[in-house]
């Protein structure tokens, strides 16, 4: 291999989504080939984990670690790959803060497994036969690994320089972020403080989102399918639950420009410990039942009934950050799955 | 001496009604239980969900919200503001397990020292009723915690207190 600085992206608990993200840049991977050495990218390239573990410690400039911490496997690659790089970059929401694998909190992994084994109506499993942690064949003995109860995200298991957010991070902000490094690898330009959340903008989405708002509330929420939302208005005073209040800008709010309400995939605003919560809390100046002269029995229950409109609210405001919200997970504690008899 | 579970309820009470029902309630030397730690807050509406959700995360047992009855609101319609924040995060917390009786909303008017007394008796038999909810220790522990992921690869611990809902 040249001298050249060398560059590796793996996949965890993950969708495959960021790998083709990196593509999106368009032209400008060129120059990403240009500049590095790909020393790790099972996605596009054959490597294989053992060229990994022969590989000196730090041989990795800049891994970008795609995915959520869902089993042992996963864990096991975080720590190789952070013993070997550089820079390790939690790139996507699922390495930032756990995404859709970590809504998997608000269940246990024992309910997740008689899910996907047994209760899918489309599983044919008579004999109930399940994934095990060890199987012998006659060939000798098979492993798998363990799956976790919990999904974490990459820094709940090592320590991270770098976050680049995004379900996947948009194409601009991607070059962004690969330009600085180039920029600091070739040119000796200097790289954000360790521990920033890169590629994102500085204020909430609705700042850049250009859907008119009037500040006008609502009496209750619909799910998509309900309503066809009027063009070129705010969809939150519609009525459609949009993310926008409670998530940093960066994307561009493409979501909402095509009446899809945001999900909040760029995760919150900086300094904010949980998204969920904050978008709980703007939620309650957006509806505007209960009036201060009501019956305090008739406030309670009109409250009640708007709010039950909202559908899977935990779902909802920590589609993306579970593994990073104060409580993490559902307090329904399934312990580990019976995953070790053979 | 039997020993007792005795919860730690966090009371965020606000400066106009229910911390001058505090005060009443001290002042008229009424006995009510000692669980509940007040905070005083401007106005309920101040309470972030975030406050809830990290007191019960930091080892509350429970967490009380006491304010004006509405329509008494210092700020005109914070306590309903808070109302919809907290009928909203009671169903949120169902989703993470976390039973009804442990975040509770009440009003107390700064003359109803022995309504928010009441309240505190009643809340902190029903949370003792509950159990103690260590978040930390129980939900969070084995591989979701994050303190015993730094040291490195966890196996998965079976709780002693593990709970269905």
């Amino acid at each position: 291999m040249s001298d050249k600085p060398k560059l590796a992206m793996y996949w965890a608990s993950s969708c495959g989504g960021c790998e083709i993200s990196v593509l999106n840049i368009g032209d400008k991977i060129l120059i990403v080939d240009s500049v590095f050495d790909l020393a790790f990218f099972p996605c596009i390239a054959d490597f294989k984990v053992a060229d990994v573990r022969g590989y000196p410690d730090g041989y990795i400039d800049v891994c970008l670690f795609n995915g959520a911490i869902r089993n042992s496997e996963n864990e096991e690659m975080a720590h190789l790959l952070r013993q070997k790089s550089k820079v390790l970059v939690a790139y996507g929401s699922c390495a930032y803060e756990g995404c859709i694998p970590a809504l998997s909190n608000l269940t246990t992994a024992e309910a997740t497994f008689k899910a996907v084994y047994h209760d899918n109506p489309s599983i044919d499993n008579p004999d109930g036969v399940r994934p095990q942690l060890v199987s012998q064949v006659p060939e000798g003995e098979l492993t798998l690994p363990k799956f976790y109860n919990t999904v974490k995200s990459l820094d709940q298991v090592v320590p991270v320089d770098y976050y680049l957010p995004g379900c996947p991070p948009e194409p601009p902000q991607i070059w962004a972020v690969l330009e600085a490094v180039v920029a600091a690898l070739t040119e000796g330009a200097e790289l954000p403080p360790a521990g920033s959340v890169v590629g994102i903008g500085t204020v909430a989405v609705c700042d850049e989102c250009p859907l008119e708002k009037n500040v006008k509330t609502i009496e209750r929420f619909y799910r998509p399918y309900e309503i066809t939302p009027e063009p070129g208005i705010c969809l939150l005073e519609q009525g459609l639950v949009c993310m926008g209040p409670a998530t940093v800008s960066g994307c561009g709010a493409l979501c909402p420009q095509v009446a899809m309400g945001c999900r909040g995939c760029y995760g919150p605003l900086p300094g904010v410990d949980d998204q969920g919560a904050k978008m709980l809390s703007a939620i309650a100046s957006v509806v505007a039942v209960g009036e201060p002269g009501e019956e305090e029995a008739e406030l309670e229950r009109k409250i009640a009934e708007a709010m039950e409109t909202l559908v899977d609210p935990a779902g909802t405001f920590y589609r993306f950050s579970m593994a990073h919200s104060l409580l993490r997970r559902t307090k329904a504690n399934g312990g580990s799955v019976q995953q070790t008899s053979s | 001496m039997s020993e007792q579970f005795e919860p730690v309820i966090v009371g965020f009470l606000c400066n106009w009604c229910s911390y001058r029902a505090a005060d009443l309630a001290g002042t008229a030397r009424i006995k009510y239980a000692p669980n509940m730690r007040p905070i005083r807050v401007m106005c309920t509406a101040r309470i972030e969900p975030q406050f809830v959700l990290k007191a019960l995360r930091e080892g509350a047992d429970g967490v009380l919200i006491a304010g004006c009855h509405p329509g008494e609101c210092h700020y005109v319609e914070g306590n309903i503001k808070a109302l919809r924040r907290h009928t909203l995060l009671k169903q949120m917390l169902r989703q993470f397990g976390v039973e009804e009786e442990r975040v509770q909303i009440v009003w107390a008017s700064a003359s109803e020292g022995r309504m928010l007394a009441e309240a505190v008796d009643r809340m902190t038999e029903q949370v003792r009723a509950l159990g103690p909810l260590r978040w930390k220790q129980t939900v969070l522990s084995g591989n979701g915690s994050v303190e015993l992921a730094a040291a490195g690869h966890q196996e998965e611990v079976t709780l002693p207190e593990a709970e269905e809902v």
